[in-house]
């Protein structure tokens, strides 16, 4: 039981993490119907954006202090959330109208072009770097259990990141606005919907989403090296599709079960050489017998 | 006052509209008719800016819109319910009417504006927090022509408002739309492929073929041109 609730504790830690990263490449698909695969990279640049300011805010503020932490947390977000739509407007925009194929190819483009002239020695270089403790990290015993207070931070900024998205796009104008690009750009630009301004919104915030889950991921992370988003990345991928990729609740779900599926399976000695594969045979059964995902809906359209 | 010259609209290689003028005075009803093709709905298109003429020129009230991008041509009032509806399916019913008051700023008047599209659609009251998906399509096009009434146009057009909707409701639905003309005021551009029921409620119509204007002239007298009669009214 003990090892059960403790497995289900670190998974829920890693998967927070996919869950973040899941729901900004949803969000873009849903208004765009493509997938952004520099999605992983402004994660890397969000952990590297926290790692060279970080010393100079905690000078200001105060080593391993709250203030500084949660302040290391908004400007990389907000940072990498300009980025995103500088990728936005540079690289996807201009191809808005021409097949989704090539678009396909242009994110694959933008995210080699980052990853690489990042392992540059003049930019990051290509080794690991040890990732600055941004708060002390301590164990809290609970009985039998061990928690890091690292997966409660992960775990806790997760919570409140998906009450805010959820509040941003159910309750206000920008949001209702984004499920009506999402649903229909043209119909959106007749009632003066501004769709270029929603369709940067939206790759500002996912890719905000992505710098505080590129932060959360090197806290636990040995280092960090420009190449360190591909494998978060390309879980998360697959945790927005598992749960019905452009489904924002469906993200989340995806990818909190695919960190419990991975925690779960890597748990067990015996099987834990397996587990990327244990983990991915459960997905791809799940998919034959839903290919829409867990949420995903084929719509209906009446005429 | 809506002033077209000469438009000329190509999709790629394919000529859609070869140099069509119209004229649609303030306050009137104007329709547009012709057979599936002939460029009725590109007209529209062209007018509410999706797509950019090759050439020619749009005029609303003296100003030049034909190079303006759709939000801002509906910001300067004119107001286009594209054809099959286009409402938001993910969308309640009130979070649509709140999308087509997206410019505005007033919610009083957003407030009274929503309460005169209930009154004259009161199906749409009750199913304000429905889901648009589940609606009926003339439910639909209740909706999208409310969705339109709340960006405060000025000029509405209209694209095949009787498209696939039980015949019950569509006499419903153009009774609105003439109520809709005196009562706010508007001036209406509708394109319809039910020549005589457009013909019934317009005041001037034009007949559209293969890109160009065939006939024109006051409705009545369209109504009775012998041409028109056998191509489009199945006389």
């Amino acid at each position: 039981m003990d090892w059960f609730l403790q497995q289900t504790i670190n998974g829920l830690g890693l998967g927070a993490i996919y869950a973040l990263i899941a729901l900004g490449y949803t969000m873009v698909y849903g208004v765009l119907r493509f997938i952004n695969f520099a999605h992983s990279d402004v994660l890397m640049l969000g952990a590297f954006t926290a790692f060279y300011i970080a010393p100079k805010i905690e000078k200001l503020l105060g080593s391993q202090s709250a203030l500084a932490c949660i302040m290391v947390f908004i400007v990389a977000a907000a940072l990498c959330a300009c980025l995103g739509m500088l990728i936005e407007k540079l690289a996807y925009r201009p191809l808005r109208n021409r097949p989704k194929l090539t678009v396909l190819i242009t994110a694959i483009g933008v995210s080699l072009l980052i990853e690489f002239t990042a392992q540059n020695e003049k930019v990051f270089g290509a080794a690991p770097q040890p990732f600055p403790q941004l708060l002390p990290e301590r164990a809290i015993h609970l009985g039998n259990l061990v928690i890091s207070s690292n997966d409660v931070l992960t775990v806790g900024v997760t919570i409140v990141l998906l009450v805010a998205m959820w509040f941003i796009v159910q309750k206000t104008r920008v949001g209702t606005a984004m499920r009506a690009v999402s649903y229909n750009q043209q119909a959106a630009s007749l009632m003066g919907v501004p769709v270029d301004r929603i369709i940067s919104f939206t790759f500002g915030l996912g890719s905000a989403l992505a710098a505080i889950a590129g932060i959360l991921y090197a806290i636990k992370a040995p280092g960090i090296e420009p190449l360190m988003g591909v494998q978060p990345g390309l879980r998360a991928f697959v945790a927005a599709v598992l749960g019905g990729i452009g489904n924002l609740p469906g993200a989340v779900l995806g990818g909190v079960l695919l960190g419990l599926l991975e925690t779960f399976a890597g748990g067990i000695p015996e099987l834990s050489n397996y587990r990327d594969a244990i983990a991915f045979g459960i997905l791809i059964l799940i998919l034959l017998l839903k290919p829409a995902g867990l949420l995903g809906r084929s719509s209906v359209e009446k005429v | 006052m809506l002033e077209v010259e000469n438009l000329h609209v190509a999709y790629g290689a394919i000529k859609a509209l070869h140099g069509v003028s119209l004229k649609v005075p303030q306050g009137s009803i104007v329709t547009l008719i012709g057979a599936n093709g002939a460029g009725k709905s590109t007209t529209l298109r062209a007018l509410s800016g999706l797509v950019k003429p090759a050439s020619g020129t749009i005029r609303y009230d003296g100003r030049e819109i034909s190079k303006l991008p759709p939000e801002k041509i509906v910001a300067g009032g004119l107001c286009h319910v594209p054809e099959g509806r286009m409402v938001f399916a993910n969308l309640t019913v009130h979070e649509n009417l709140m999308m087509g008051a997206y410019l505005q700023r007033d919610r009083k008047w957003i407030a009274e504006q929503t309460e005169y599209v209930f009154g004259l659609f009161p199906r749409l009251k009750e199913r304000e927090s429905q889901s648009a998906g589940t609606l009926s399509g003339g439910e639909q096009q209740m909706l999208a022509i409310g969705r339109a009434l709340l960006s405060k146009p000025t000029f509405l057009m209209l694209d095949e408002p009787s498209l696939g909707i039980a015949p019950l409701l569509v006499k419903t639905i153009f009774e609105r739309i003439v109520e809709i003309n005196r009562e706010q005021g508007l001036t209406i551009l509708l394109v319809e492929q039910n020549a005589n029921l457009a013909l019934d409620i317009s005041s001037y119509a034009y007949v559209l073929e293969t890109g160009k204007i065939l006939i024109e002239g006051p409705s009545a007298q369209v109504k009775a041109d012998p041409q028109v009669r056998a191509a489009y009214l199945g006389a």
